[in-house]
């Protein structure tokens, strides 16, 4: 029992963490129907900029985080005008190679900058233990603080895409771009929004990964990044409910494949998902069958 | 067939290297003029694994400029041919068979890693030039894959395995301990080794193993696993691998409440392991390595001062490991009497007892050492001497 609830804790640190991603993925799937694969290293750019700024400024876990998520939504506005933007109209082959580009591109221009060796982050979390049953159950306060930041991202997020003005036209892009242009809503700008928020989000989640496993390396975003996608798909791609489902979904199996002696499949059940979903219920668990505009 | 095809490929070699010498100086035993003896150092000094290659070579300069300002080798002075093989598989072997077959030299030190000296090895075995690495711990580096020795390739540091079966005995026979669990990389070979050895001599001398998980490299989340290993309550866990890896298993595990020792191998040697695990985590750690510069034993206290007046700072285990090779060849070439490459073959397989700042050392039949293993304890995430364990 006590395990269980142990693995359960593990579980949803794990799912908050690619939840958190899988925003980002989302946002601009959602929008531009672009797969940003450069999603992830946009994260591990956030956890580089948390940890210039714990380290060499010395700055607390509020302000590095506030900074992280502000350089982050720049890159991702900068990425989407230099290498995205003028793809727009191009097939959406050659926006997912341009991604994948962009993505190895920002890995090894910061191997070459930094160097390829891991990284400690700087702890700036107190760290606490609280014990249930006796202390064969260890929840760690930075679980809650990973968690209790993602809930309030996904909230904001929430209410910004479904109350304010800027929420609103995203949705009219993402509804019909043509439409909406013709409605007076100024598409790229909108397009540049969606990216700042979605880089952000990934900003964030950088700096929360630097913190909890204090290790942060240039080839970091990755694997999470794909996972991140996993989950997007997994919670039916375009759907921001959807990402957090399967962020939460996703690290739940992982814990409970490592959890029945399979830890060195966890990563082959993670994709084996993909694969089922993406033959079964393409839109994913959340999403509706909707035909697709011809 | 192999042998038809080796035999024509050392002809026309040696056809190429009297055509080269046409007109020089001919050395028929190898190994340089009448009063020099060459002596070839294969060494990753730029690339991807320089830092142990640098290391080693510091380490091995040293010793042979040592043994030649108190007057050389059976009186002839070593010249030392240094070649960089760029941390690459294809150099490693092209600098091999420059030095044995161009530069003549009487042995070949390094590489640093077990691959780069598999890839040197072969122009080592067709030149019958002895090649000694002080750091390729790959059990098949001086065995291929049949079991058949190399004759010409030694090592003198101890093999992967043999450290799982030192942790082994140490946890049973230093520590105590009866039952243990084990969470290995399943991507390394080298922590694949030590686990099989570990699980067959802490099993064949009375231990029980609980459970048995696995990682692999590059994994960051360890809680789920550990959860696991935690409910089997085990007195000790192995946990051979790298210190990235390592650094946040232990950790996480002290962050779960897993507060049992935890024993590895050399693959710990990192500061970087400090760094990860927090040094208020890294204790009760023991891991196997070859050195310590804690040793309080003479000989290691003298090599100490020495290095550290020479290239002021003190000492790693690769600087140890490659100055007792230097000294090992000394003594060596002193027990083979000449220059040859074949007599320095036979002394160094009939070594017993040398005595480097490493350990004692003896090679064995299949041309490793037998030698003890240093233990290192962490406390407080500072590495300290705890002792030197011979082997049974």
């Amino acid at each position: 029992m006590e395990q269980i609830i142990q693995q359960l804790i593990n579980g949803v640190s794990l799912g908050s963490i690619y939840a958190l991603i899988a925003l980002g993925y989302t946002m601009v799937y959602g929008i531009i129907n672009l797969i940003n694969f450069a999603h992830g290293d946009i994260y591990m750019m956030g956890a580089f900029v948390g940890y210039a700024i714990t380290t060499f400024l010395g700055l607390g876990f509020i302000p590095s985080l506030i900074i992280s998520m502000v350089a982050c939504s720049i890159l991702g506005m900068v990425i989407e005008k230099i290498a995205y933007k003028p793809l727009r109209n191009s097939s959406r082959i050659s926006l997912l190679i341009t991604a994948i580009s962009v993505s190895l591109f920002l890995q090894y221009i910061m191997v070459y900058f930094v160097g390829p060796e891991t990284r400690t982050f700087p702890n700036v979390l107190e760290s606490n233990r609280i014990t249930f049953f006796d202390g064969s159950v260890i929840l760690d306060t930075k679980n809650i603080y990973i968690l209790v930041i993602t809930v309030i991202l996904m909230c904001t997020l929430q209410y910004v895409v479904r109350r304010t003005k800027i929420g609103k036209a995203m949705r009219a892009v993402a509804l019909d771009k043509e439409a909406a242009e013709l409605m007076g809503i100024n598409v790229n700008k909108v397009i540049s929004y969606t990216f700042a928020i979605g880089s952000a989000l990934a900003g964030a989640a950088g700096v929360l990964v630097g913190i909890y496993y204090n290790t942060i390396d240039p080839l970091m975003g990755s694997g999470p990044g794909l996972k991140a996608f996993v989950a997007a798909v997994l919670g039916g791609i375009g759907l921001i409910p959807g990402a957090v489902f399967g962020g939460f979904f996703l690290g739940l199996v992982e814990t409970i494949v490592s959890a029945y002696g399979g830890s060195v499949y966890k990563d082959a059940v993670a994709f084996a998902i993909l694969i089922i979903i993406l033959l079964v219920k393409p839109a994913g668990l959340l999403g509706k069958n909707v035909k697709e505009k011809v | 067939m192999k042998k038809k095809l080796s035999a024509v490929l050392s002809m026309v070699l040696s056809l190429g290297l009297l055509a080269g010498c046409a007109g020089g100086a001919t050395s028929t035993s190898g190994g340089g003029t009448s009063d020099t003896i060459k002596v070839g150092v294969n060494y990753e000094l730029t690339g991807e694994v320089a830092t142990y290659g640098v290391n080693l070579n510091d380490g091995v300069q040293m010793a042979l400029e040592e043994i030649n300002a108190n007057g050389g080798v059976l009186g002839k002075q070593l010249e030392i041919v240094t070649v960089d093989n760029k941390s690459s598989d294809t150099e490693a072997a092209n600098v091999s068979t420059r030095l044995a077959t161009r530069d003549k030299v009487v042995a070949l030190l390094g590489p640093a890693t077990s691959g780069n000296t598999k890839a040197a090895s072969p122009a080592a075995m067709q030149n019958k030039i002895p090649l000694i690495s002080g750091s390729a711990t790959a059990d098949d580096v001086t065995v291929d894959a049949n079991g058949k020795v190399r004759d010409y390739i030694f090592k003198t540091c101890f093999s992967d395995s043999f450290q799982g079966v030192m942790m082994a005995e140490f946890a049973l026979g230093d520590l105590g301990f009866t039952n243990a669990a084990i969470l290995a990389d399943s991507s390394s070979d080298y922590a694949q080794g030590l686990a099989k050895a570990f699980r067959d001599t802490f099993a064949a001398n009375g231990g029980t193993l609980l459970s048995e998980e696995a990682y692999q490299a590059g994994d960051k989340d360890f809680k789920a696993v550990l959860t696991n290993l935690k409910a089997t309550n085990p007195e000790v866990l192995f946990v051979p691998g790298y210190y990235e890896e390592v650094g946040l298993i232990v950790r996480q595990a002290r962050e779960l409440g897993l507060n049992v020792p935890i024993l590895g191998g050399d693959g710990y040697e990192s500061p970087k392991l400090t760094e990860i695990a927090g040094a208020e985590n890294l204790n009760d750690v023991y891991y196997s390595s070859h050195y310590s510069p804690n040793d309080t034993a003479e000989n290691v206290v003298a090599f100490n001062e020495a290095f550290n007046a020479k290239y002021s700072k003190s000492p790693d285990a690769f600087n140890a490991l490659g100055y007792d090779m230097g000294y090992l060849l000394k003594d060596a070439l002193e027990r083979a009497g000449e220059a040859d490459t074949e007599k320095l073959k036979v002394a160094l397989e009939e070594t017993d007892g040398f005595e480097g700042v490493t350990g004692v050392l003896s090679i064995d039949d299949n041309h490793n050492p037998v030698k003890s293993v240093t233990i290192i304890e962490m406390i407080e995430g500072v590495p300290t001497f705890l002792k030197k364990l011979d082997p049974k």
